[in-house]
């Protein structure tokens, strides 16, 4: 089993990569999914999320497969967006299936706790028409230790 | 001439994505830098990868020919 792991540069829908990755996993008794997308409010008028080629997507690909050799899990899916963003538009997604819900949830988790802080991207926003790097929070941070 | 990309907020202070360097050590192309990049690029928490390799902190590379330099901010995705 490998992981479908996929950097965009272009917008996706979540609810089909969803609804195709569970048809893929029919025999598998759960999906959990998780979908990160550009928060509104607090003038938030454009995120940018930049990479680095060389490390980012064999880093994204070197945890998914953390996460498939620490849980049971009949698929993963990890796809995270680059570029330019407006607000409520998907910037992640990852989903895991498994036999049971416990190894799906989990392992969704991890995926997420770490391409939070622990992966190659660097996200800025537009706001009032002046871009603002944001660092990852110290909960963040927390998240990512809990599984150290 | 060795290439220096630069990442995240430290592209703003370098004012641009990435700009040719003369080959060398590390702390002397950094040196060789305007100050107040060079000071970016020596904090603590900024990593560096030469040629698709992340080094291990406080490493001191010889910069070769060709060689591509990144330097690493703390990361932000989701």
């Amino acid at each position: 089993m490998s992981a479908d792991v996929r950097l965009l540069d272009a917008g996706f829908a979540p609810g089909a990569e969803i609804a195709a990755f569970t048809a893929r996993h029919a025999d598998a008794g759960g999906v959990v999914s998780f979908i990160g997308q550009v928060r509104g409010g607090e003038d938030v008028e454009a995120l940018e999320l930049t990479h680095y080629a060389p490390l980012t997507l064999p880093g994204m690909e070197a945890l998914a497969e953390a996460a498939l050799a620490r849980w049971d899990l009949a698929g993963l899916l990890v796809i995270h967006r680059v570029g330019e963003m407006a607000p409520g538009a998907a910037i992640v997604l990852v989903a895991a299936a498994s036999r049971h819900r416990r190894a799906a949830f989990e392992a969704a988790d991890y995926v997420m706790d770490h391409l939070k802080s622990d992966s190659w991207f660097w996200k800025r926003e537009r706001r009032g028409g002046v871009w603002h790097w944001i660092e990852p929070r110290g909960a963040d941070q927390a998240d990512r230790a809990r599984w150290d | 001439m060795v290439r220096l990309v630069f990442l995240g907020r430290l592209a703003d202070v370098a004012g641009a994505g990435e700009i040719l360097a003369a080959a060398g050590p590390l702390a002397e192309v950094i040196a060789r830098l305007p100050a107040d990049l060079a000071v970016a690029l020596r904090a603590p928490r900024v990593r560096v990868a030469v040629n698709g390799a992340v080094l291990a902190p406080g490493a001191a590379p010889l910069l070769a020919e060709g060689d591509e330099v990144a330097f690493l901010p703390p990361v932000s995705g989701g």
